[in-house]
């Protein structure tokens, strides 16, 4: 049996990843498990400059799920370099930087440093819902997608690998944007945009008033768009969005995610991802399924 | 280092229809443990609630290796958790919190709870006690019929205020006040806090004004509890407009210095 991938030019030994902003910088959930027994870790995002976040509240609890408004806060791309990737670096896994920026030049810049460090690839963030500038607002059209996807490539000689937000009417479209302007792989999907109100203050729960949801509650809307990219780009897709099991990976590749990532899973089992590599072990057996690559996008529509 | 545990359930206690007490066996967990600590709690084997519950520790029996918390039956998620019975395994996470209320050299403590924030406040009274520290300690309770565990408070503390709003039981008024009619003819060497916002505001103000010391417990809502998804933020003191800065309860607490987070 098999469970090795080569996902964008990214050698994992399985296909389960932890989802940005899910996993920090890996130095929390290494108290629990062994970090190299995971496909691969996809860091918090990371910018140019640090970031402080946005006000608190910042997350609240919704019906399977939860709804977040973080604001990328992170300690900046140097920081990154000289405190957590040296961590990161001691175990045995794919290391993703996911990138973001709030215009194209710190796209550019902090991608510039990444091509410089001992990490496997990128992951950028075209999709964060919770900040102002940037992000969502270039990943919300083709030609957004494509310029910054492209002028990040002349910098980045690594694996490129697009995150996608789930909040436009054509996902399919967007991707190509990521495939036209030079990436190796789309990610998909970050966090769909909603709100919580309290009923007795008659006010949003987050500060930022509206948050990204995640968790079981968007799974349904992921597993679509990962076969409606799929069908789209000839680009590997890493497929996220509520994954909390081996049973929801599989359909996450069957759907035609050649890696999955599982991201608010964390936070109810720190197990939950190695529990997944586990549980999709056993329905390869099951099915006598030697080779993982060979169910991806196996899903027969009706 | 927190853990991951299947902790078995040996005492559930009413203290009020609504409040309930746990002790559950967690050995290690309990060897790690300091006061100020919290556990996260995976009420649901499913999906729904999807997040932990954060509660805090209420007493350590280090020598049978047992922890107890108490919570207040608010939402779905404590309501199935006041479902769990005996002879039952709960999933946690702990001990957690990088904040702890430390004891130090101080001779002379006060202690200033209110409501439901006085149960991480007993294993620092109890401690302190342990250490033969003074003990002085001022519950606050909104009326007669929500005042809780004032015997086991009277059994850690040289002195022990109950206030209500109301007055129906103990003295009237904020027991932040009882403490500083105390101040007036008592040195105390530092002041530790846990409760409702406003009473940490006001004992923040009082322990500026007087130049003393004073640990303070805070609340927030939490995604991760471990430190990783950054949601429990709190602003730092030193924080501007321009400049904003956070910490995070989770992990740089929930116990903070109150004259380094702006509350």
């Amino acid at each position: 049996m098999d469970t090795r991938i080569n996902f964008a030019g990214i050698k994992m030994k399985n296909p389960v990843t932890v989802a940005s902003g899910t996993f920090g910088y890996g130095r929390e959930y290494s108290n629990f498990f062994d970090l190299s027994k995971l496909g691969g870790i996809i860091t918090k995002g990371t910018s140019i400059k640090p970031k402080s976040g946005n006000k608190p509240p910042r997350v609240c609890e919704t019906p399977s799920g939860m709804l977040n408004s973080i604001g990328l806060q992170n300690p900046g791309v140097e920081y990154f370099a000289e405190n957590d990737l040296p961590f990161l670096r001691k175990f045995d896994t794919a290391i993703i930087v996911n990138a973001c920026g709030s215009t194209i030049e710190d796209y550019i810049e902090v991608c510039k440093i990444l091509d410089t460090l001992p990490i496997d690839g990128v992951e950028l963030n075209l999709s964060c819902p919770n900040v102002k500038a940037g992000c969502m607002a270039f990943g919300s059209s083709y030609e957004g997608v494509k310029e910054v996807t492209s002028k990040v490539r002349k910098v980045l000689n690594k694996p490129l690998i697009v995150k996608l937000t789930p909040n436009v009417s054509n996902i399919g479209e967007i991707a190509k944007g990521a495939e036209d302007g030079g990436a190796d792989g789309v990610s998909l999907i970050n966090t769909l945009l909603g709100m919580k109100i309290d009923i007795e203050k008659r006010r949003p729960v987050l500060a930022n008033n509206t948050g990204g949801l995640s968790g079981p509650a968007i799974r349904p809307v992921a597993v679509r768009m990962v076969y409606e990219v799929a069908q789209a780009v000839n680009i590997p897709i890493l497929g996220m969005g509520g994954i909390v099991n081996g049973e929801d990976a599989i359909e996450f590749l069957l759907a035609g995610a050649s890696a999955i990532s599982i991201g608010a899973g964390n936070f109810q089992d720190p197990y939950t991802s190695i529990n997944t590599i586990n549980e999709i072990e056993q329905y390869m057996k099951k099915h006598n399924i030697e080779n993982i690559n060979d169910i991806v996008g196996q899903v027969t529509m009706n | 280092m927190p853990e991951v545990v299947k902790a078995k359930l040996v005492e559930k206690e009413y203290l009020k229809p609504d409040i309930v007490r746990f002790k559950v066996e967690a050995k290690e967990m309990v060897r790690n443990s300091k006061p100020g600590n919290f556990i996260e709690i995976r009420v649901s084997e499913t999906t729904v609630p999807f997040l932990r519950r954060p509660i805090s520790i209420y007493n350590l029996n280090k020598n049978e290796g047992t922890l107890e918390f108490i919570f207040q039956i608010k939402g779905e998620g404590t309501r199935l958790l006041s479902k769990k019975e005996e002879g039952d395994l709960i999933d946690i996470i702990g001990p957690l919190g990088m904040g702890t209320f430390k004891i130090n050299n101080y001779e002379k403590i006060a202690i200033v709870g209110g409501g439901i924030g006085v149960f991480p406040l007993y294993e620092l009274a109890k401690e302190a006690k342990e250490a033969e520290r003074k003990v002085n300690i001022y519950l606050g309770f909104r009326s007669k019929d929500f005042v809780v565990l004032e015997n086991k408070f009277k059994e850690v503390s040289d002195k022990l205020v109950i206030t209500t709003d109301d007055g129906s039981y103990g003295k009237k008024g904020f027991a932040i006040n009882k403490l500083e009619e105390d101040l007036e003819n008592n040195k105390i060497d530092c002041i530790y806090a846990c409760g409702p916002l406003p009473m940490l505001r006001a004992v923040k103000k009082l322990t500026i004004e007087k130049n003393i010391p004073c640990q303070i417990s805070l609340e927030e809502r939490m995604g991760c509890g471990i430190g990783v998804c950054l949601g429990c933020a709190v602003k730092t003191a030193r924080s501007t407009n321009e400049n904003p800065e956070y910490w995070h309860v989770c992990k740089g607490g929930p116990v903070f210095q109150a004259k380094d987070v702006d509350i």
